[in-house]
């Protein structure tokens, strides 16, 4: 535990300038220790699993949940002689996933083995890439919370076999071993050390999966694990250099993400604090409990002993087949947000929102077009999400579909409905799955539009209430809003509401 | 280069060989003896000679995103040294 009573909440500076001209106007996050202020350094390496109907080096089929052992060929079991060939459509996600991240493509990458020895990696080894993966540098951006923006940069993402899958809770003394995941194809995306609070790294790992889903190379499933992150933090008071980072293994949620790099910085800076010096190791994230403890104590866990594949060729890329992989990209986040942003006059907040899940995105594109784009975002984040949060249903499984939900905007565009009886009609929409049409008809919801009937009832509400009238007439304008909800009230909520205003004004006045 | 004892056990435990201690010795001999060999090779000059890494220098064949394999669980498990259902077994590992 703490020693000397020291606060040793992470906490938000209040003043000073922040680490860096990139985030000059942003509180840098940072952990207030007894011997003074720390940083942390995160940088973050992310498993996402390749979309593709087989897997990376052998024509076993990647779905998930299949019956153990029968998407298995003797390649990924490691049958002696057996060897692998390049699946070419792993080679191409990969690729699609480095230009979507604005990275350099190595025409030339290779394959090298990666050795360590546990009971799920039947060969002995990892294919992977070591020293020349197929995509460089790039980067992605994020948003963070108060508006702001930052750049984190991607050092490399290679290509490389996942291992099969360990079962340790169906027997007391053995383990059980499922290769249906041995050889599926894995992108390996690793960052900078540039994340420098929970927060971003939440919002990295948020940004890279609505990145990989929106060019459909990884489905982004954290639960299925198709998507899981290696999270490497370190600690440092202000201007020093890196200090030793530990690296919590397997992450599989984004809350885990932000939890395993505050409760790993709190316990190195407690270690540094106490006088003790942080040993590079790996660790693992314990959600129940919210801290992180040491995993491998082995010291030649590390010792992979890489060297080139002397099974497999160099993979050499052409230069026009990346051109057109390029050209052929699907509109990105950032790209959809700003058009978004410019062509629907939405706020950068709302349009981040839409443009997080591609599928939201299409569903907001099918409202707003041909109506009021403002209003349809409105409605969506507003009404829509409520309903889908509320009843646990996704994007996907919609609570009313888009084409329901435009037409209840026409209705009240065409001045049929008012935007009270919008929300009534809305919530039966949900509940009997009705279109709106025909739940306006049915509950007689139409807007009264007539004129007569509307100054009847003002006549009625004003004639009612001389006081009012009096005190208004006097002075008083907040009574304005009275007599609306009386007159609204009156027509059992489905007058006009500027029709209501106008009248009032007109008769108050008289 | 030559190994020492504690290089050679530690070889041998990364590679799962059990290696009892009169064994060490002579394997020290032989593995120093195959090392100086190869250093042999070090006295070539290769310098702005790309490595090759590969017997043929040609790109690797690219096979098609189809399922041509797979859905024998049988034959896979054919050689497990315990089985429960369709998964091979083995002594608990626990992290």
């Amino acid at each position: 535990m703490a020693s000397g009573g020291c606060d040793r909440t992470p906490v938000r500076l209040n003043e000073g300038p922040a680490v860096g001209s990139l985030e000059r106007h942003r509180m840098a996050y940072t952990i207030e220790g007894s011997t003074g202020t720390w940083e942390v350094v995160v940088g973050l390496e992310v498993h996402a699993q390749v979309v593709s109907q087989a897997k990376l080096f052998s024509g076993a089929a990647t779905a998930f949940g299949a019956e153990p052992n029968s998407q298995v060929s003797f390649v990924d079991a490691a049958f002696p002689g057996m060897l692998p060939v390049v699946n070419a459509e792993c080679v191409t996600q990969a690729v699609r996933t480095g230009l979507g991240l604005n990275a350099q493509i190595h025409p030339v990458s290779r394959f090298d083995r990666k050795n360590y020895f546990y009971a799920d990696l039947p060969s002995g080894y990892q294919i992977s890439q070591f020293e020349h993966p197929i995509v460089g540098t790039g980067e992605i951006e994020v948003e963070l919370a108060d508006g702001s923006t930052k750049v984190i940069g991607i050092t490399r993402l290679h290509l490389e076999q996942d291992a099969g899958k360990s079962i340790h809770d169906q027997h007391p003394t053995k383990t059980l071993i499922d290769l249906n995941r041995s050889g599926v194809a894995l992108m390996e995306i690793v960052s900078e050390p540039d994340i420098r609070s929970p927060e971003e790294a939440g919002a990295y790992v948020r940004k890279l999966r609505s990145i990989l889903r929106y060019l459909g190379t990884c489905d982004g499933n954290m639960e299925e694990g198709s998507m899981r992150a290696d999270v490497n933090v370190s600690v440092r008071k202000h201007g020093e250099p890196y200090r030793t980072r530990c690296e919590v293994k397997n992450v599989n949620s984004i809350r885990f993400v932000m939890q395993a790099v505050e409760a790993e910085a709190t316990r190195q800076v407690e270690v540094w604090e106490s006088g003790g010096t942080v040993m590079q190791e790996t660790r693992l994230f314990d959600s129940g409990r919210g801290i992180t403890r040491s995993m491998r104590s082995k010291e030649d866990a590390h010792d992979y002993r890489y060297f080139p594949d002397p099974d497999l060729l160099p993979l050499v890329l052409d230069e026009d087949w990346i051109a057109a992989l390029k050209a052929s990209l699907p509109e990105l986040p950032d790209a959809k947000r700003a058009r978004f942003i410019q062509s629907y006059g939405l706020s950068p907040y709302d349009a981040a929102v839409l443009v997080a899940e591609k599928a939201t995105a299409e569903f907001y594109e099918t409202v707003a077009t041909g109506r009021d784009a403002k209003i349809a975002a409105n409605w969506i984040t507003g009404d829509f999400f409520a309903a889908m949060n509320r009843l646990g249903r996704t994007i996907e499984n919609p609570p009313v579909t888009a084409a329901a939900l435009g037409g209840l905007l026409d209705l009240m565009a065409d001045n049929t409905i008012n935007g009270r009886i919008a929300k009534d009609v809305f919530e039966a929409m949900v509940e009997t799955g009705k279109d709106a049409a025909t739940i306006v008809d049915e509950k007689g919801l139409r807007q009264v539009t007539d004129a007569g009937a509307i100054d009847e009832a003002v006549n009625r509400i004003l004639a009612a209430n001389p006081d009012k009238v009096a005190e208004y007439r006097s002075g008083k304008d907040k009574l304005f809003g009275f007599f609306v909800g009386q007159t609204m009230k009156a027509l059992a909520g489905k007058g006009n509401p500027a029709l209501i205003n106008e009248t009032l004004k007109r008769l108050l006045a008289a | 280069m030559s190994l020492d004892h504690a290089t050679v056990r530690r070889i041998a435990s990364l590679a799962r060989i059990r290696v009892e201690d009169h064994e060490v010795e002579p394997l020290c001999h032989e593995l120093n003896g195959i090392l100086g060999w190869i250093e042999q090779l070090n006295e070539v000059d290769v310098s702005g000679i790309a490595p090759l890494t590969g017997a043929a220098n040609m790109a690797a064949p690219l096979r098609e995103d189809v399922v041509t394999d797979g859905g024998y669980p049988e034959k896979v498990l054919a050689n497990a040294p315990e089985r429960i259902g369709d998964f091979y077994v083995v002594p608990k590992v626990v992290e």
